[in-house]
């Protein structure tokens, strides 16, 4: 493989480059995915049944709470890639860690706040409204907690091997992803949460 | 014994029990042969680990071949019931699972592995690349599309076929409605394939951005290579809308949820909505790259460069665009507001203005051209009067006000019929004939080839024609049956004989393979017919390689400038090649994505949850390898194009 050096690490090869393009059209998919399931969302988002309405479940702290880690989460991997491209390979190892613990911090908000919907009488089955509800948050927390285990995946590699154009390129990619399932949450957060609240 | 049970055929018939001895049989068969003649490594080494694009490409194109003679045994089914009135030849339900089974076959493991067949075999070629961007991530697309078409064709000797038609509307697909476990197969099945496609997608744009030759700019590309880019951008569009779509489908049928359900709020229009917001995209996934084929051969055989080159690409992407704004036509009569029927109308109509263009363009690149009768433009020429009956009609249907008449009926299946076998099947059969010595080293018989051609075009009027006639008498359409008042028998018989023909046609290809795997000559050279563009620069076959240097591009046809222009193709030093290794992994996640997808058919819990590990180790472990791939040497690259041209 060709590395040319007058570029940054993680464009540094073809494949690299390459793969970073692939990731922004997968990135493309995962946009038509989310909104499509944000269309259903709105299309059934009223149509609650005998189930309980978005203004009588939702509770604003932990999504507050949510709502902050993630951010500052995104905030995080940024210092990582600035460490990255500084070749400060500690430093950016730890910005990743971090960026990790934040995410897992997250799922934690997230499962209690599964565990009050299902409480209080708003599971999966309830109505289509919940069942929207559920899919929609379900799908973003799902792709957090896979992005948990690939960032582990990730950080194990730079322990490992170093930073390298194929570990910068992975560090990269797994950055694009982690600002996009930060960019979701803000959909989320608009759009279902404030919009369901007032 | 409750255990077993469930992977019980609800509706058996002695057609089933026969197919299920005939399946059993072929196994056997496959697996002593390959046993016998040792084979197992051979197979392992060169085709089931394999990341080369073409032989990815060539178990495409086997296996839609496959599809197709299993939609096509479906539908010479149907059409025999449907020969006379009354006939008890199949009851109402199996009637039900076949037109349903004859559908997703068709579209899903049929027409979408050929197209995808001939975007993995040329589209590198065409362009002067060694391999798509992503080989591994290609071989993985081709064996989750296999998987998932294995996985619905089990379906029809355990546990049962889907019965609620290939869109599959809810509530009607529903546990309410269809208790079996076929309409699990059916989300499952192509919630796995429809991934493979994806990842197709995603590929070969990166692919055709990032790795064409130098000197070859966009607007230099083949129009098969413009063709599959836009599709591709179509299917990233597009797959991701279907993918939610199954997914709330498997919800509401797995874990009692309420998307599609007409209580608790659910509802059933959304399915409608969501299936053909992605379904009506898939057309043009399917006729795009089709037109693309017909591009390429029709401008070879005509001796001249396309006409209208612009126009040809501006057409596609506005075909695109216009793609996503029509999907309500296909439930203009399921009540919603005459607004919107208007406006749906007017999108759906404005898409006979594109393909119009496309049409003329055709026509005026025949226009003062040399013309070739082959059989690839033979099917090319049949393709345009039969095509454009097809596209009328669809205008026709277009108008929504009108379509109250024609909605429902077998007016309709003649209309799609007419579009997707002379734009699709046609496009594929003349690029099978075209492309067959490029994959092969030897030429399909032009005899067989022709006669072939004529004997379908005319299957596709005698089969389709008539049901314009009886839809517009009412006949409605997925009826099993009809009484000899209604006066439809004859229109049906006539349609039986042109199943018939298809039959005859198809097995006529069968045979010309065969009969050019023993006379047809070896040594064609690399260009038999006189083509214009990239990919027949190459050796036939192509060594694994493709190019020996890279390719250096100054028009659209720059084979036709190397050989009449004094244009110099190969500038270059002979350079070592750098190549992918292969790789078992692929397979082996498709066979995990196999048992996955059947453990939730049947609710079986314990083997979903493992098989799901499964495809996540599958992944770390991939995340984990190091895989630099492998270079082949100057002498060896100098030794192959030797052996395979003849010269240095």
């Amino acid at each position: 493989m060709k590395v040319d050096r007058s570029l940054p690490l993680e464009y540094s090869t073809q494949q690299n480059q390459m793969n970073i393009l692939g990731f922004w059209v997968f990135i493309g998919a995962e946009i038509m995915l989310f909104g499509t399931l944000f269309a259903a969302y709105f299309v059934l988002g009223d149509r609650v049944g005998n189930g309980p309405t978005g203004a009588e479940i939702f509770e604003i702290t932990p999504v507050l709470f949510e709502t902050f880690i993630l951010l500052t989460s995104s905030f995080t991997i940024g210092l990582g890639i600035h460490a990255m491209r500084k070749g400060y390979t500690k430093a950016m190892i730890t910005f990743y860690v971090i960026t990790l613990l934040l995410g897992v911090a997250f799922l934690g908000f997230e499962v209690y706040e599964f565990i009050h919907y299902v409480h209080v009488g708003a599971g999966l089955q309830t109505s289509a409204f919940t069942a929207a509800l559920l899919t929609t948050l379900g799908t973003h927390g799902a792709h957090v907690t896979f992005g948990v285990f690939w960032g582990l995946l990730i950080v194990y590699q730079l322990i490992k091997r170093g930073l390298t154009p194929e570990t910068a390129n992975k560090s990269f990619i797994f950055s694009l992803y982690w600002h996009f399932l930060d960019v979701v949450w803000i959909f989320i957060f608009s759009f279902i949460y404030l919009k369901g609240m007032v | 014994m409750d255990y077993f049970e469930r992977f019980a055929i609800p509706h058996p018939s002695p057609a089933i029990y026969a197919s299920m001895v005939a399946i059993g049989l072929t196994v056997i068969a496959i697996i002593v042969g390959l046993t016998y003649f040792k084979k197992w490594g051979y197979l392992w080494r060169e085709w089931l680990t394999t990341v080369d694009h073409k032989r990815i490409g060539i178990m495409y194109l086997i296996s839609a071949i496959l599809m197709l003679f299993r939609g096509g045994a479906d539908a010479i089914m149907m059409r025999a019931q449907m020969a006379v009135p009354d006939n008890k030849l199949l009851d109402a339900q199996h009637y039900n699972e076949v037109f349903t089974t004859h559908g997703t076959v068709m579209i899903i493991f049929m027409a979408m592995p050929f197209i995808m067949a001939f975007m993995n075999y040329i589209v590198p070629l065409q362009i002067g690349a060694r391999d798509v961007a992503f080989p591994r991530l290609n071989a993985l697309s081709f064996w989750l599309f296999f998987m998932g078409a294995m996985l619905l064709n089990i379906s029809f000797v355990i546990g049962g076929s889907p019965d609620s038609g290939w869109t599959n509307y809810f509530p009607l697909a529903n546990n309410e409605f269809s208790p079996s476990v076929g309409t699990n197969y059916y989300l499952f099945a192509l919630q796995i394939s429809g991934l493979g496609t994806l990842i197709t997608g995603i590929n070969m744009i990166v692919t055709i951005l990032k790795m064409r030759a130098p000197g070859m700019t966009l607007m230099k590309m083949p129009m098969f290579t413009w063709s599959s880019f836009v599709a591709n951008v179509i299917i990233v569009f597009a797959f991701p809308v279907l993918t939610v779509a199954l997914t709330m489908g498997t919800f509401d049928r797995l874990l009692a949820t309420n998307f599609f359900t007409t209580s608790d709020g659910g509802m059933d229009m959304l399915w409608a909505n969501f299936f053909w917001v992605w379904g009506h995209p898939e057309v043009y996934i399917l006729i795009l790259p089709a037109f693309g084929i017909y591009s390429e051969i029709i401008s070879t055989f005509s001796g001249r460069n396309l006409y209208g080159y612009k126009s040809m690409v501006g057409s596609m992407v506005i075909i695109s665009f216009l793609s996503f704004l029509v999907w309500t036509h296909h439930f203009f009569t399921m009540g919603q507001g005459a607004l919107t029927n208007s406006i749906f109308s007017i999108t759906t109509m404005a898409i006979a203005i594109p393909t119009g263009v496309k049409i003329f363009n055709w026509l005026f690149t025949l226009w003062k051209g040399k013309i070739v009768f082959t059989t690839p433009m033979l099917y090319s020429m049949l393709f345009i009067p039969t095509f454009t009956i097809g596209g009328v009609t669809g205008v026709m249907l277009g108008m929504s006000a009108a379509d109250y008449q024609y909605h429902n009926t077998m007016f309709l299946v003649a209309h799609f019929h007419m579009v997707i076998i002379p734009g699709v099947v046609f496009a594929m059969l003349a690029g099978l004939h075209y492309y067959f010595p490029k994959m092969f080293g030897f030429m399909l018989n032009e005899k067989i080839g022709k006669l072939t051609a004529w004997i379908i075009a005319i299957s596709t009027l005698l089969a389709f024609m008539p049901m314009f006639f009886s839809g517009l008498d009412g006949q409605a359409r997925r009826m099993y049956t009809y009484t000899e008042s209604t006066g439809f028998g004859i229109w049906n018989m006539i349609s039986f004989i042109g199943a018939i023909g298809f039959a005859i046609g198809f097995a006529l290809i069968v045979y010309n393979v065969y009969y050019s795997i023993r006379y047809s000559p070896r040594n064609i050279g690399s260009d038999p017919w006189d083509a214009r563009t990239l990919e027949w620069a190459t050796p036939s076959p192509v060594p694994y390689y493709n190019f020996a240097k890279v390719p250096h591009v100054i028009s659209t046809e720059a084979l036709w400038d190397a050989k009449y222009n004094q244009h110099e193709l190969f500038p270059e030093k002979y350079e070592k090649i750098h190549m992918p290794n292969n790789s078992g992994v692929p397979f082996i996640l498709g066979c995990i994505f196999f048992a996955w997808g059947f453990s939730f058919v049947f609710s079986m819990w314990i083997p979903a949850i493992l098989t799901t590990i499964g495809i996540f180790i599958c992944m770390a472990l991939r995340s984990l390898e190091k895989d630099p791939g492998h270079y082949v040497s100057v002498e060896e690259i100098k030794a192959t194009e030797k052996k395979m041209r003849g010269v240095q």
